[in-house]
């Protein structure tokens, strides 16, 4: 198709400008981030150190990386195992089960959290690392037997019959053939399901009252009410938050983008 | 031959966690919408009367109506952003697209809170859009963005722009590769204009991108909850206030258990219905 060199520039302009819209607002906070609180010039490094200890950020990242570990370990192989029986078997009930999985894909938190907060708090489970992390599991579940099954139906059946004519149980089909091959539906949903977990907010915000379980966003979210002067701080803890999904994105982004495009598209 | 009972021993885990977590609470969410209860002392059944509050309170139908409006910044217009920035970079080709989709996916998968507190600090009083409408003489329109009664609700909105429309260009310009490139040639040899290309070429090509584009950033604008808890608190007044912000308000400040669960499902409902009604549009082009 031929195109003229005005319009090929004007497109170069057009990406150019629509970057600058994406970026811009997330360089007004690294730049931010750097300025010396009380006016001067120079480079504030300090920015990060002050709002990481007085933020205590320590802590609450590594409960942030905690409810994400746990989450991801526990989602990823029920949907692993759930996603193999969907995919793989043909069964009684089999249509009707995965339909009520569908179903959650699409639950906003909002129509759970309320008697969850309630039943939990009524078990004395309220402020506990299940109270925060299995809510979130069960979404992710929702999601990942989705993505699982996807999968493991375009699996190769012609190297499962193989495996089985060799005598591999349907276990050995499973963990040694069949998970390997599928490394990148695995690691697309593991980003996915650590992303979400990692960013999310109400479910903490409710599940744990007394912040025993406080995650990275919570904090922030706290240590804005706590610091509504001090621009600079507040910009350099928002930084030390967001970090850890960003610097996997950065090194994973096929898998982000092709999961939360290829993801929404459901059946 | 495989048991009947094999593929339940597989499915046990993924059961168990997704009914106690996910269904049970569904369940006890529309059992909870019939009651009126302060979250301690008795409750009383009262039917339906928390969802005719939905519609007849005046706080929750300003809530309500607040989502409409995040609905036109968060679909809307990255929408028509969306689909002008890829029908016009499909045009011509152009090297870098894949760093373009790497760049403008970011917004995606910051934390909500993070992307708050980012714009917060854009709309401060003393902050850079004050400060550059100030330098290009546009001295009359710098207001306090956050505390204004008519202007926070699009200041919210043009986030949910900011966060929705990277998303949305990718879609569609992922949508708009798939045309073969001698259809574009054709329809040029007939003597069509970028208008005529547009409509007739392009836009049927990407309606499947663009009933997802809907779903995924519909859904996004009416459980916004996060960016108002954070950057509004649902102010000033009760301007901004959302669903998900007054469910949670009703949930767990102000005593409404029952009315919020009301709220709750209502939301969940529109969401269902939403994704029917968007994926029954499309249907049947996609069916020929």
């Amino acid at each position: 198709m031929t195109t003229s060199r005005a319009e090929t520039a004007m497109n170069y302009l057009l990406l150019v400008v629509v970057c600058a819209f994406a970026l811009g607002p997330i360089v007004v906070v690294l730049v931010t981030s750097l300025q010396p609180d009380l006016g001067g010039g120079g480079i504030a490094w300090g920015n990060y150190a002050e709002a990481w200890s007085q933020g205590s950020f320590a802590r609450y990242l590594r409960t942030s990386a905690l409810v994400s570990a746990t989450v991801l370990v526990v989602a990823l192989t029920a949907s692993v195992l759930a996603g193999y029986a969907f995919g793989t078997m043909t069964f009684r009930g089999s249509t009707v089960v995965f339909s009520l999985v569908l179903v959650g894909i699409m639950v906003p938190t909002e129509a759970i959290v309320v008697p969850l907060f309630y039943d939990l708090r009524t078990l004395g489970l309220t402020n506990t690392l299940w109270a925060v992390a299995f809510p979130q599991m069960a979404q992710s579940i929702a999601f990942g037997s989705y993505w699982m099954r996807a999968y493991f139906r375009t699996a190769p059946r012609s190297l499962m019959e193989a495996a089985r004519l060799d005598g591999a149980s349907e276990r050995r089909v499973l963990w040694s053939i069949l998970v390997p091959v599928g490394r990148p539906a695995i690691v697309t949903m593991t980003v996915l399901v650590f992303m979400w977990t990692w960013n999310e907010f109400l479910i903490p915000l409710v599940m744990s009252p007394n912040g025993a379980y406080r995650t990275a966003p919570l904090a922030l979210a706290l240590f804005q009410g706590q610091h509504v002067q001090a621009t600079s701080l507040l910009a350099a803890a928002a930084v030390l938050v967001a970090l850890p999904v960003v610097v996997v994105y950065l090194f994973l982004q096929r898998h982000f983008i092709r999961g939360m495009l290829e993801g929404a598209v459901r059946e | 031959m495989t048991p009947r009972w094999r593929p339940w021993l597989y499915l046990v885990p993924a059961i168990v966690v997704y009914g106690a977590f996910l269904l049970y609470p569904i369940g006890r969410s529309v059992q909870f919408s019939l009651y009126e209860w302060d979250g301690l002392g008795a409750s009383e059944f009262v039917g339906l009367a928390n969802y005719l509050g939905v519609l007849t309170d005046a706080g929750l139908r300003a809530a309500f109506g607040h989502a409409l409006v995040l609905i036109a910044f968060f679909a809307l217009l990255p929408l028509a952003l969306g689909l002008a920035v890829a029908a016009v970079l499909n045009r011509a080709r152009v090297r870098g697209l894949g760093l373009f989709r790497t760049v403008v996916f970011v917004p995606q998968v910051l934390a909500m809170v993070v992307v708050a507190v980012a714009w917060r600090a854009i709309y401060a009083p003393d902050g850079p859009l004050n400060t550059a409408l100030t330098a290009v003489g546009l001295d009359s329109l710098t207001r306090a963005w956050l505390g204004d009664y008519t202007w926070t609700l699009p200041a919210v909105g043009i986030v949910g722009t900011w966060v929705q429309t990277g998303l949305v260009t990718v879609l569609m310009l992922a949508g708009m590769a798939r045309v073969p490139r001698e259809q574009y040639e054709a329809a040029r040899l007939d003597g069509a204009g970028p208008v005529r290309e547009f409509v007739a070429l392009t836009l049927p090509s990407v309606r499947g991108e663009i009933a997802v584009a809907l779903t995924l950033t519909i859904v996004a604008a009416l459980k916004t909850f996060d960016l108002v808890y954070v950057m509004t608190a649902g102010g000033p007044g009760n301007s901004t206030t959302v669903p998900a912000y007054e469910v949670f308000q009703r949930a767990f400040r102000t005593g409404q258990v029952g009315s919020a669960a009301a709220v709750a499902i209502t939301l969940t409902v529109l969401i269902f219905g939403l994704n029917l009604v968007i994926n029954r549009l499309v249907e049947p082009r996609e069916d020929r």
